[in-house]
């Protein structure tokens, strides 16, 4: 075992010897305000991570020590999480979007910029340890494309203009919070506590974005009915999950009431990592009190006491003002202990972030996250809702979905069955972005109809639309009478227009496996490889030396993916499949017609070098 | 749905077998003469449906055997040539993706991959061979990990842990990066019995115990005269 204080050797200055003394105490000081207790390993790492701008391998043997658990164990948490790193990331720390769409909004002169204005490339720390420049999967701001997290700030609408005038201030040590290159963002984002340039782009209000909430309603209403009734009334609106998997809700309720278990938990899943999507981030700007309300009424409704708000990382800007919220819930007595003045109906929620992992987004993984792990899916059965978080009934519902039982609570199940189509009762909150006039949020009933979306948000000359995110499909025009539901197009937000000028192949489909090769947790054995071989053959199509067999193999190896474990792996052949599905001719174009396998290797031209080097004439018989 | 410890009844390969309700198929299938190829399981062990070579079909939906607890009335199907076809895709993916070359390893001939590649009459693999550049790792001192062979099924990881239940061994990184890691503090204090186990639990020659090389010789080996899974099927007709 280490010694609690790292030995000090006579090869270390004394400033550093001080520097490392303060660090050690620093770490014990976030290991003790978190119990100790390894569960929460998660929470203790992103402190360390926040306060030292990376996790100082020093640390491990402190953590390691007070949790009781060995280096490796937290080793593995730290390395899978994207926006934790044991080398430091500068005191600046710039993570750019890398998806699809900030691709097509200019992230490219925007990447040339930072590096040109910083002086190193992406993934790398400038010289003097100032700003480090990094990328990263989609940060829910498609609508405000390119944009980029500073220290947890965001930065959106970025120009290599806005840049230059950013990185001038980094390099002046203006505190982030002085750097807002542009007014701050509408509503809430306004507000002192978040105080942020992120535009919420409400384009269009459904009853659930409606204006006039009154936050307690659904709470007061309920308390004087039985938990069944209330999950009855659920089941009544056929409401189903709204993250993208469209499990029925009251269903998911009633196994977990029926689960036994003296503890039972409620998370609410606000992990959006689909890219394209950004519509839950509105609802936490915006609605965040009906989304408290709507945990508590699942606490209420299954019989759980705490509930827990997991929020991905790209978020973390949102912290204070969530924490703020659910303060001011405690006070008004709609979380706390005795609800509404109901005696044996206690509720309290926790706020637990993410570090940078899509994965995280399926419940399992989610649990696992909150637990402090890797955020692997777990095999199932069991169902988190017979055994979740710490091993107890666990319900996890998307933020949107929450919000909107809040209203079938308010006006009741026949009103809200009165909106959508049979099979898809009541709205959809849709993220838009891509090629179109109005990007932005739109609370829509579930049967829109593709065509009628586009007229909506003013796109035109459309070559393709990506709907339901890169696990999603993408359709072309042929298709664009079908509609948004359940039973047709399902999509857990986010539609993403791409113009005829785009290239599809390489700036949609190929981008997007890159997401899935990224995001993999790696445990399945399928989806930790099959997308990199997928990915090889769409570059060598894309190169010009694919040939037919490439687009079959690829179609073959693509059902092998079904057999992975979590929807991730399951949907991340879906961008090229769909493609091929969808858009066989931008293949065909690609590939060589008529030849068994790619004929362009040229035999001279690969000797030629070693030829030279020994003074010899190529000769190929 | 069926408490456990009832007995139900389903369907294996169209015949009628009656079960311990919450017993995994794997296992169920195991004591009735059907074997399900497996790489990420130890019977006894919390298994952990890594590899996906036990992926079987109940009714009609893809399941690991390995994981998932046999209930009423399922329908489950084993051997299908889609099946089968799936399961040698797993195991020519696991040889493109590290650096398995048989003839050089200490495990030849007690390696479970490649037991089963013999098993699916592997011939050469139909994804492109990446070569990896890989480590070897021998700094602890009774085991050398071999991150070539490494399948990442995580057996180690699960089966061994110290009296206060924390890891030696875990993954590293995320993705097609990913990697099981010795804890190098807690694995200076590994035992000789406990480094025996992590190369005995480990399925091809990723974890190899110091000093002791050749042990058994080959052709005396477990797979060297008798194909993996063949026990399983020898004790039913």
């Amino acid at each position: 075992m280490k010694p609690p204080i790292p030995e000090i050797t006579d090869e270390l200055e004394i400033g550093e010897q001080v520097y490392q003394v303060t660090m050690v105490e620093i770490v014990h000081g976030i290991i003790k305000k978190y119990g100790s207790n390894p569960t929460r390993l998660m929470d203790i790492l992103i402190d360390i991570q926040s306060e030292f701008r990376y996790i100082p391998p020093l640390v491990l043997a402190e953590i390691s020590k007070e949790l009781n658990i060995s280096n490796i164990d937290i080793e593995q948490t730290i390395s899978f999480y994207h926006f934790f790193s044991t080398t430091p990331t500068g005191k600046y720390t710039v993570y750019l979007n890398n998806s699809a769409v900030a691709y097509m909004m200019g992230r490219e002169e925007v990447a040339q910029t930072f590096e040109r204005e910083v002086g190193c490339k992406f993934g790398e720390v400038s010289a003097d340890g100032m700003i480090g420049l990094f990328s990263t999967s989609c940060i829910g701001m498609s609508d405000q494309e390119p944009a980029a997290l500073i220290n947890g700030k965001l930065f959106t609408r970025l120009t290599p203009f806005r840049v230059k005038e950013i990185v001038r201030d980094l390099k002046a040590l203006k505190h982030i919070d002085e750097i807002i290159v542009e007014g701050l963002g509408d509503g809430a984002n306004a507000l002192p506590e978040v105080h942020s340039m992120v535009q919420n782009n409400i384009r269009k209000k459904g009853p659930i974005l409606a204006d006039g909430y009154k936050a307690g309603e659904a709470l007061k209403k309920i308390v004087k009915m039985k938990p069944d009734d209330v999950i009855a009334e659920v089941k009544a609106s056929n409401i189903r999950g709204r993250g993208g998997a469209g499990f029925p809700t009251g269903m998911k309720w009633e196994i977990c009431r029926n689960s036994p278990g003296d503890e039972k938990y409620i998370f609410c899943n606000a992990d959006e990592g689909e890219p394209g999507t950004f519509k839950d981030r509105v609802i936490l700007t915006e609605y965040p009190k009906m989304l408290m309300e709507g945990m508590a009424l699942a606490g209420y409704a299954v019989g759980a006491k705490e509930g827990i708000l997991y929020v991905r990382h790209e978020y973390g800007y949102l912290q204070k003002h969530l924490e703020k919220v659910i303060e001011g819930g405690r006070k008004k007595n709609y979380l706390g202990k005795n609800i509404c003045g109901r005696e044996d109906f206690d509720f309290d929620i926790r706020i637990q972030f993410g570090a940078g992992s899509y994965v995280c987004g399926e419940e399992s993984a989610l649990i696992e996250s909150a637990e402090g792990k890797r955020g692997e899916p777990r095999d199932r059965p069991p169902f988190p809702v017979e055994s979740g978080y710490l091993g107890k009934p666990t319900i996890v519902n998307n933020v949107e979905t929450l919000c909107s039982i809040v209203k079938v609570i308010v006006h009741g199940a026949q009103w809200y069955r009165s909106m959508g189509t049979k099979e898809s009762s009541g709205t959809k909150v849709v993220s838009i972005s891509g090629d179109c006039k109005y990007p932005g949020v739109y609370e829509i009933e579930w049967g829109f109809s593709v065509n009628d979306v586009l007229e909506m948000i003013g796109a035109s000359d459309v070559q393709a639309v990506q709907v339901g995110g890169p696990s999603g499909t993408l359709i072309a025009p042929n298709e664009f009478n079908r509609t948004l539901s359940y039973t047709d197009l399902s999509t857990g937000g986010s539609i993403i227009i791409f113009g005829k000028h785009r290239d599809l192949l390489k700036d949609v489909v190929l981008n997007f496996t890159n997401f899935f090769i990224d995001e993999s947790c790696g445990s399945c054995s399928t989806c930790r490889n099959i997308p990199i071989h997928l990915r090889t053959k769409l570059e060598k199509i894309l190169n010009a030396r694919g040939v037919d067999k490439d687009i079959q193999e690829m179609l073959e190896w693509a059902k092998i993916l079904k057999a992975s474990r979590c929807g991730l792996g399951q949907t991340a052949a879906n961008p090229i499949v769909s493609s091929i599905k969808n858009f066989r001719p931008l293949y065909d174009q690609k590939i060589q017609h008529g030849k068994d396998f790619d004929s362009s290797f040229d035999m001279l031209k690969a000797v030629q070098e070693s030829c030279d080097a020994v003074s010899r004439v190529p000769h190929v018989h | 749905m069926s408490t456990n410890g009832s007995v139900i009844r389903c369907s294996i390969d169209g015949k009628e077998y009656l079960a311990k309700a919450g017993k995994y198929i794997n296992d169920v299938a195991r004591e009735n003469g059907v074997y399900i190829p497996t790489l990420c399981n130890v019977i006894g062990i919390h298994p952990q449906g890594a590899c996906r070579i036990c992926t079987i079909t109940v009714n009609g939906r893809m399941m690991t055997a390995c994981t998932t607890p046999v209930a009423e009335g399922m329908d489950i199907k084993t051997n299908t040539s889609e099946l089968q076809d799936l399961r040698k895709s797993i195991v020519e993916l696991m040889y493109v993706e590290g650096n398995h070359f048989c003839p050089a390893c200490e495990k030849s001939g007690n390696c479970e991959l490649q037991a089963l590649a013999y098993r699916f009459q592997m011939m050469v693999s139909r994804f492109p061979y990446t070569f990896p550049k890989r480590k070897i790792d021998a700094r602890n001192p009774k085991l050398v990990k071999n991150y070539n062979r490494c399948i990442l099924c995580k057996r180690c990881i699960r089966a061994i842990k110290d009296e206060q239940g924390r890891s030696y061994f875990a993954f590293r990184k995320r993705g097609h990066k990913v990697e099981v890691g010795i804890d190098v503090d807690l694995g200076k204090f590994i035992s000789d019995e406990v480094a025996q186990k992590a190369m005995d639990i480990c399925p091809v020659g990723a974890l190899i115990k110091k000093e002791q090389a050749f042990r058994i010789p080959i052709g005396k080996r477990k797979y060297d005269k008798t194909p993996i899974g063949a026990d399983v099927e020898s004790h039913h007709v």
